[in-house]
């Protein structure tokens, strides 16, 4: 029985996906604590996507594909911002434009030009097949917004919760914003590699969103977060080896499990201790057990 | 109140303070940031001077045109206005948060940019402008004011925790710290932001609506500490829609429409004849039917400043007469 339990431990490529996939997961879920208090989910989604054309050039012109799919995701924000601050159209609509368009040029590029990159590695990824240089990409990517966060992780949380005050005390704003930017695009890309462009957007808002519920302070919520993403990463890229199926549709459906039964029994953000509190309001104390 | 630990706490750590800046200064090299965010003594006399400036937004929208405000020492001054008239880019343009197109904004004779650096601006924002429910405890929104005092990591050093327990104790919340700021009654998270300023010690210290969603008791409180910081050399300036608040704490007052059409003291200024050409309609305004104000004397020798609408908007009183709860 032990021994069947251990048996992904076994082989390589298991135990690479497994610790790539925590890794990736660990970092997602530090950086979606920001992308759910900045309400960057969608902003995050669309990096995510525009990754797709950056890894299609890289290809053809030969460079770490890592590097392409980054400056991919940054123009892509670039452009975001640069419609919404320019012109009368919103957010949501600048992000739906821009991302689509080059999600759109990613899918024409790959198939003008026929590579090693398989559309549906980028779609859906597929962690088990990691080429060791990929694998040492990922872990460079994770180092970085380690450290980046490791600096600047605190002014990022002013910025976060006061741009004003941030800016009042002679704060760069703007640095900080492109610096979370940029963590979250190399998350992106790291991600996209564990469970591909669709889904990497649930890596960075699911374990943000569930340690949300549990505490009410930031260091708690990153190291909630950070435990929960990589926890959650790893044991779905254990689990999928028992259930053969999609490395990353098993790590999403696990962090989204976990969210629904702390979104329900939270002790004080949860859906039952709001119910508990309307009850106590609405009857006076004394009249229940 | 019992204990009082700060003054001990930092009278024991003054040994090691010069050592501590030292550190602090290596590290700030090692970070590659300057050696800047010392906290300057209080100059003799602190002016705030905005001289004609033009704020357009990248859409075109001239917000403020022209604009000179100057005030000459420690004053509370109250900028009155209706909605879009340009408080709040008057207040961005003091804080840094846009470039004038023209004229220049000067604090102490240093840039804003200066003064943000030595940790003058402060900011108490408006309560629908914070999110609540940000994880965040009262101890961490205070201590955020000394962040422009913090080497590059943001490491508080003990001078730092005592600047915020006596920010906390100033407004009398000190038992609150580590509450999460939503679960605060409107004059506490109020108070809390207050703290952030005086622990940052700002010099100039801008204040939006101060007292929106704040009980008459908490009102009292911060017009009190208000004219402490007055005395204490500050320039205090408040953007606010409460005009029948205006005469009790504000020894100054600039109207703004577009630009800063009368600015003076409290007696020459918030006058009705002011007032009405700070908060009539212009006639475009009238043209495309938006509401006016008009003034009418109540009864009992006040002057209600009533909207279009019928809603009263204000009550001007006369000088030295009691204000009705």
């Amino acid at each position: 029985m032990i021994e069947e339990l251990l048996l992904p431990f076994d082989y390589e490529y298991m135990r690479n996906a497994m610790l790539i996939s925590g890794v990736i997961g660990a970092v997602c879920g530090l950086l979606s604590c920001f992308v759910a208090l900045k309400g960057w989910s969608l902003l995050g989604d669309a990096l995510s996507h525009a990754v797709v054309p950056g890894v299609a050039l890289a290809w053809i012109l030969g460079l770490p594909f890592a590097l392409g799919a980054f400056a991919s995701g940054m123009l892509a924000a670039w452009f975001m911002g640069f419609i919404r601050r320019n012109s009368r159209i919103r957010e949501d609509a600048a992000i739906g434009i821009v991302f689509t368009a080059f999600f759109g040029a990613g899918l024409v590029l790959l198939t003008l030009f026929p590579s090693n990159i398989r559309l549906r590695t980028i779609v859906f990824g597929n962690v088990l097949g990691i080429a060791p240089g990929d694998a040492v990409q990922m872990l460079i990517v994770a180092a970085g917004v380690l450290l980046v966060m490791a600096l600047r992780g605190r002014d990022l949380v002013l910025w976060a919760f006061d741009p004003t005050h941030a800016r009042a005390i002679g704060l760069d704003t703007r640095l900080l914003q492109t610096l979370l930017l940029g963590c979250v695009a190399a998350v992106a890309v790291a991600a996209m590699v564990a469970v591909g462009a669709v889904l990497v957007i649930a890596m960075l808002v699911a374990p943000g969103a569930t340690a949300y519920l549990l505490t009410d302070r930031f260091g708690r919520m990153m190291a909630g977060a950070t435990a929960l993403g990589g926890g959650s990463a790893f044991i779905g890229a254990y689990l999928s080896y028992f259930l053969d199926g999609s490395t990353g549709g098993v790590i999403v459906c696990l962090q989204a499990l976990i969210f629904v039964i702390v979104l329900v029994f939270a002790p004080q953000h949860g859906l039952l201790a709001a119910r508990r509190a309307r009850q106590r309001a609405s009857h006076p104390a004394g009249s229940i057990a | 109140m019992t204990e009082r630990p700060t003054i001990s706490a930092a009278a024991a750590a003054a040994p090691f303070r010069f050592q501590r800046s030292t550190i602090r200064e290596m590290g700030e090299k090692l970070l590659g940031q300057s050696a800047r965010r010392r906290s300057a003594t209080i100059p003799t006399r602190l002016d705030l001077r905005a001289s004609n400036v033009t704020v357009a937004y990248p859409n075109g929208h001239v917000a403020l045109r022209d604009a000179s405000l100057t005030l000459d020492g420690p004053t509370i001054c109250g900028l009155l206005g209706v909605n879009g008239a340009g408080k709040s880019t008057l207040f961005k343009a003091i804080m840094g948060m846009v470039r004038p197109a023209a004229g220049e904004v000067r604090l102490g004779g240093h840039t804003v940019a200066e003064a943000q650096r030595l940790n003058w601006v402060a900011y108490v924002p408006q309560n629908e402008e914070v999110d609540w429910s940000f994880p965040v405890s009262v101890r961490d929104v205070v201590m955020m004011g000394r962040y422009g005092y913090m080497n590059g990591l943001r490491i508080p050093s003990a001078a730092d925790r005592a600047a915020v327990e006596q920010g906390l104790r100033r407004v009398g919340m000190q038992g609150f710290v580590d509450r999460q700021i939503g679960q605060l009654s409107g004059g506490q998270k109020k108070r809390v932001f207050l703290a952030r300023a005086l622990a940052q010690d700002g010099r100039v210290i801008l204040l939006d609506e101060p007292f929106g969603g704040v009980d008459v008791t908490t009102q009292e409180q911060i017009m009190a500490l208000l004219r402490e910081l007055r005395a204490e050399g500050r320039i205090i300036l408040v953007s606010t829609h409460d005009l029948a608040s205006v005469p009790e704490f504000c020894d100054q007052v600039a109207l703004v429409k577009g630009t800063v059409i009368a600015a003076g003291p409290t007696e020459t200024v918030f006058t009705p004849t002011q007032i009405a050409r700070a908060f009539g309609a212009s006639a475009a305004q009238q043209a495309a039917g938006q509401a006016s104000v008009s003034l009418r004397p109540d009864g009992d020798g006040t002057t209600l400043v009533v909207a279009a609408d019928g809603r009263v908007l204000g009550r001007l009183e006369p000088q030295g007469m009691p204000r009705q709860p």
